[in-house]
């Protein structure tokens, strides 16, 4: 034995699943989804994605090598889940410098200015979302027509039936899984990201706790609200159609679920998916936007330092 | 099947030695014991460099309360008494003795045949037990007799026989339960007697299939005595931990101890030394130590003197495999890494782990994610991200807040980081510094107080 | 209009009832304090340290104000001036300390101490510190991971990559103490501040005996007392096998240095004096006689002595001079004494 000994405090084993197979195993999980979308919207979806995964990791690197310097980051599939999830927030027909746009809002914006991967107090693909949302908004909400729902003419569900042009019932339950709805690429799916949602929970990525509370959460608040409206089928037609039409499963999985944007303990993480769950339909119901699962999550966001500070895990031996 | 309440990982088992059977490591030829192998304050050596001792001899007795005789595990010459290069390279008074054959101190009986019968009372057997110099076996190295001395006003409801083994590759304590289980079980029976309590429980994890269904089968022979299969999760061989796995009651923060909650615990093979102790009048001068490591060529189980160089039992191992990087005195999760390999075995040394090529370096950390994976693994419910970030900022007494001082350096925290953060190596820092500014306060309360009743004593005259 | 009008309206009555309740908010937890101490905090450096031993300069200038005998309180960043001023503006009696400076007590470079392990946990001396020996043999010294440099507020430590160990900047230092009580190892010293920074300490805390001491370290005390013999003024103390010099009553005359045999005396700001010089042994005229005169000026002139041997004639003009003349006896009773390792005394 030639080498000098090596010494290091214990432990002596690492775990096995590093920060870049934990983000890789987040956009394996977007891949049904990503099928199913490009299967409805056709290969736009592809173009788009692909768009704002190159532009994320771009900015992402030349941020790093030339204004904040330190290690290089993209090869851990951060900045690839940024832009897939940016991606999945976008119509179809979106042009393409919109989707740089709002990548260079993502990354340097929401995530490279408070020092990247684990500071971000704000989910960056929403930040972005929000961003082109506000800047951009004909572009944001014209979606295109997907065939089998004519009825709807390039409106989401959501903003159809805020408008009382159809009822909760318009689609049918089949569609509202399979996803041949106008809307944004990632969100029709419902069954696909399902799909996703047990694998991350199979690779450990993630725990149930918060996405069931957001959908738990919004599913309880459609059913009180139907109680009020008279009842019927209404009582679970509503709850259904809150909890898989519009960005609900996609907000809930993969969005509210950042770790960077999200409580430490799981009481926290409850209480955080209670208030975006709130938020979410307090918006579609009585607010300005047909959708508020973005907005929901991003004011939940900015709760978590506090949700931090005061909720503490359950101490051992402490009654 | 039961298990303790939060947290926990599973890391590789790597059991690699599970099947070999306990061999006898020769005696080596020089011996070095370090008057420190408990927890508490150092023995005191009674032989002095010339003297002839016997195997089984006491040559340094208990210096306090928290402390334990140490006996000679061979006989021949004390040639020195001084300080000696420990396993972490620093020097510590050790007794060095040369061996001359091997005659036992005539007390001791050596044969094989099992005593059950014991007519001592209670403070007799813990007398017994301390004067064998027994401690933790299990790596805590805590003088058994004060864990049975139970306080006034407090009462024991249950014994808990630790055998669960919960830390990688370390095999000693299965293959004790599996070739000595007689021994361990009357070894209960004596423990059960001296805390005076009429149920105990034997925690075995579920990975060790055989030691369990041998265990039940022999228990049937001794009344109150239950052998309990347990899920298989790190670090249930934590006292806190398996007393919850098993009498589902946690034990409060420091400074509250398991007899607060009316358990003691007590090792595996400590039982069967505590058997050898009371039942043989045999001291505590050998045990079983495990030799492993993915490339160990031979890794095994050797019952070795206490004082025995550590390279000896490599040597017995197969000699150091090509690019070792660290060996460590114990398990991977908490064994400490040694420098010196010249280094003995003590009591409470359980095994020595080779790790070999990249198993022996840590990867490169990179930035906390904040994936919350170290608090869901901590299984005492504290926030390493947190508490690793306040020790690097120097915040005491944000870090005593946040309890700090529970952690029981496991490492659960920093073997889940996805980014490999030192987590543990600043937490363990921190509760240094935060156990060290407690005792200051303590002592400065003390001294204020005795100052203060002073005076009043002078104001009275 | 009339929306206007009302929105006006709204938010003035807001601001004025804002006003109120902020008006008897301040009233009721108004915190008096003496004004005076605003004005001492101003005086003092604002480094906010801790070197004095309060959190920050406003609990100084707290206890400065509020405490009658101030002679025990000090700041070391601004040192007696700075006290000077404050006492003279509170009319009390400042505390006078002589300027000081923090000395790192370690000469185990890579090239003296060979690296005998490798350290792969956290790069802090504290944690290395807890866990092992450290990277080298001697449990003693610089661990080399520069929790000293992290703990310097006035940029006056660095880690040298050469030795991997920190210097310091003497004219940086303001010797706050939070090197010194940030190293775990004890190493860092704060020793009076000689002019021109010129030192002589004992580059060791080893308190090994002298074989182990050399196996692990080339440049290590071992201590084996000659240096004690030597000083002429007592400032050398021998204590757990290491040697240690007092800095307030050594007077810079490097004759330990010489003496030395492993060269763990350091030398700062100076030349060293010449090695044996063959000078005929001269009767130690001035000498340990007089230590009173010849060691104020001993620290002034630079290197003056080791230009050239001594001459009686500069000897009567510099006392100086006297010191090469007085080693020479000194240095035959070393040879007298055996040799290396300890000596039978401890």
């Amino acid at each position: 034995m030639a080498n000098k000994l090596i010494v290091a405090p214990a432990p002596h084993v690492q775990s096995d699943r590093s920060t870049a197979l934990i983000m890789r195993d987040v956009v394996i999980a977007l891949i049904p989804a990503l099928a199913v979308s490009t299967y409805v919207f056709g290969v736009d979806v592809l173009f788009v994605t692909a768009v704002s995964v190159l532009a994320c990791v771009l900015f992402e690197y030349l941020i790093q090598k030339f204004l904040v310097g330190g290690a290089l980051t993209i090869n851990n599939w951060s900045a690839v889940v940024t832009g897939v999830l940016l991606a999945f927030n976008l119509p179809a027909s979106i042009p393409w410098w919109i989707v740089v746009i709002g990548a260079l809002v993502s990354i340097g914006i929401a995530k490279m200015t408070f020092g990247g991967i684990g500071k971000n107090p704000f989910n960056p693909a929403l930040v972005g979302r929000v961003f082109l949302l506000l800047a951009y908004p004909v572009q944001m909400t014209s979606f295109p027509t997907v065939e089998g729902c004519d009825a709807l003419s390039g409106a989401t569900m959501l903003a159809a039936v805020k408008q009382g042009a159809v009822g909760f019932d318009a689609l049918g339950i089949q569609n509202l899984l399979i996803g041949t709805m106008p809307g944004s690429m990632g969100e029709v799916a419902a069954l696909a990201l399902l799909l996703g949602f047990v694998y991350l929970l199979w690779r450990k990525v993630i725990t149930w706790h918060i996405p069931v509370t957001i959908l738990g959460t919004m599913a309880v608040f459609a059913f009180l609200v139907a109680l009020t409206r008279g009842g019927g089928a209404l009582l679970w037609q509503m709850p259904l159609f809150h909890v898989l039409a519009g960005g609900a499963l996609l907000g809930s999985i993969y969005m509210a679920t950042d770790y960077s944007s999200s409580p430490m303990t799981v009481k926290g993480g409850v209480i955080f998916a209670f208030g975006i769950g709130v938020i979410t339909m307090l918006i579609r119901l009585w607010g300005a936007y047909p959708e508020g699962m973005s907005f929901a999550i991003l004011i939940m966001n900015s709760v978590v330092p506090l949700i931090n500070k005061y909720v503490k895990p359950k101490r051992f031996g402490v009654k | 099947m039961r298990t303790f309440p939060i947290g926990g990982v599973h890391p590789s088992a790597n059991k690699l030695s599970a099947g070999k059977p306990i061999e006898v490591l020769p005696l080596p030829d020089v011996v070095n014991i370090p008057l420190g192998q408990h927890i508490g304050a150092p023995a005191v050596a009674k032989v002095a460099k010339g003297d002839k001792v016997l195997t089984g001899q006491l040559i340094a007795e208990a210096g306090g309360f928290m402390s334990a005789n140490i006996h000679s595990p061979i006989s021949g010459t004390v040639t020195a008494v001084g300080p000696q290069v420990n396993a972490q390279g620093l020097r510590q008074p050790m007794i060095t003795i040369k061996r001359e054959g091997d005659d036992w101190v005539e007390t001791i009986d050596r044969s094989e045949t099992l005593i059950k019968e014991c007519t001592l009372d209670s403070k007799q057997i813990i007398e017994k037990i301390k004067a064998a110099g027994i401690v933790g076996m299990g790596g805590a190295t805590f003088p058994t007799h004060v864990k049975l001395s139970i306080p006034p006003g407090k009462k024991a409801e249950i014994l808990i026989i630790n055998g669960v083994e919960c830390e990688p590759y370390l095999t000693s304590d299965h293959r004790t339960m599996l070739e000595r289980g007689e021994e361990l079980l009357v070894g209960v029976t004596i423990l059960m007697k001296a805390i005076n309590v009429t149920h105990a429980v034997i925690g075995i994890e579920n990975n060790k299939p055989d030691a369990i269904a041998h265990l039940q089968k022999l228990a049937t022979g001794y009344k109150g005595v239950e052998v309990m299969p347990l899920q298989v999760r790190y670090p249930q061989g934590g006292e806190k931990q398996l007393i919850a796995a098993v009498t589902g009651r946690q034990v409060p923060p420091p400074p509250a101890l398991p007899i607060d909650v009316g358990a003691v615990v007590c090792n595996a093979s400590t039982t069967v030394a505590v058997y050898e102790a009371v039942q043989k009048n045999k001291p505590l001068i050998e045990r079983v130590v495990t030799i492993t490591g993915k490339s160990v060529k031979n890794p095994r189980n050797l019952r070795t003197r206490m004082g025995t160089p550590i390279s000896m039992l490599l040597e017995a191992g197969g000699g150091i495999p090509e690019n070792t990087g660290k060996i460590i005195n114990g398990g991977p999760m908490m064994g400490r890494a040694m420098v010196n390999l010249e280094s003995p075995v003590t009591k409470g040394c359980s095994g020595i782990t080779v790790m070999s090529g990249k198993d022996a370096v840590r990867r490169e950390p990179s930035q906390c994610i904040k994936c919350a994976k170290c608090v869901a693994a901590c299984p005492m419910g504290l926030e390493p991200y947190l508490m690793a970030k306040l020790a690097q900022k120097h915040g005491w007494d944000s870090l005593e807040e946040n309890m700090i001082t529970s952690c029981i350096e496991c490492g659960c925290c920093q073997s889940s980081c996805p980014s490999y953060l030192p987590l543990l190596d600043w937490v363990r820092l921190g509760k240094q510094t935060v156990m060290g500014r407690i005792r200051a306060r303590a002592a400065a309360a003390k001294a204020k107080a005795e100052a203060a009743k002073a005076a009043e004593a002078e104001a009275k005259k | 209009m009339e929306v206007l009008f009302y929105t006006i309206l709204t938010l003035c009555a807001l601001g004025v009832l804002a006003a109120v309740i902020l008006y008897f908010v301040a009233q009721k937890f108004r915190v008096e304090e003496d004004p005076r101490i605003d004005e001492v905090e101003k005086m003092l450096p604002g480094a906010n340290c801790g070197g004095c031993g309060f959190a920050g300069c406003h609990g100084m200038a707290d206890a400065l104000v509020k405490n009658d005998d101030i002679s025990s309180l000090f700041c070391p960043v601004g040192g007696g001036e700075c006290m000077k001023a404050v006492a003279k503006y509170l009319g009390k009696a400042a505390a006078e300390k002589e300027p000081q400076v923090a000395t790192v007590r370690c000469g185990g470079t890579c090239e003296k101490r060979p690296r005998t392990s490798q350290f792969d946990g956290t790069k802090s001396c504290a944690v290395a510190s807890a866990l092992y020996v450290g990277e080298t043999d001697c449990a003693f010294g610089c661990v080399g991971y520069g929790d000293c440099v992290d703990a310097c507020n006035f940029d006056a430590l660095h880690m040298n990559p050469e030795t991997g160990m920190p210097t310091v900047d003497p004219d940086k230092c303001v010797a706050c103490g939070a090197c010194v009580s940030a190293c775990p190892k004890h190493i860092i010293e704060l020793r009076k501040k000689f002019p021109k920074n010129r030192a002589v300490y004992v580059g060791c805390v080893s308190k090994d005996k002298g074989a182990v001491v050399m196996k692990a370290c080339k440049a290590g005390c071992i201590g084996c007392g000659k240096c004690v013999k030597t000083c002429p003024f007592g400032a050398i103390t021998l204590i757990d096998n290491v040697a240690w010099i007092d800095s307030s009553k050594c007077k810079l005359c490097r004759k330990c240095v010489n003496e030395c045999p492993t060269g763990a005396i350091k030398l700062v700001g100076m030349d060293p004096l010449p090695k044996t010089p063959k000078v005929a042994p001269a009767k130690p005229v001035v000498a340990a006689a007089k230590p009173a005169t010849a060691a104020p000026a001993a620290a002034k002139p630079a290197a003056a002595p080791a230009e050239k041997p001594a001459t009686s004639e500069e000897k009567s003009q510099t006392p100086v001079q006297a010191t090469p003349v007085q080693e020479t006896p000194a240095k035959e009773a070393s040879k007298a004494a055996p040799a290396v390792e300890k000596t039978e005394e401890k």
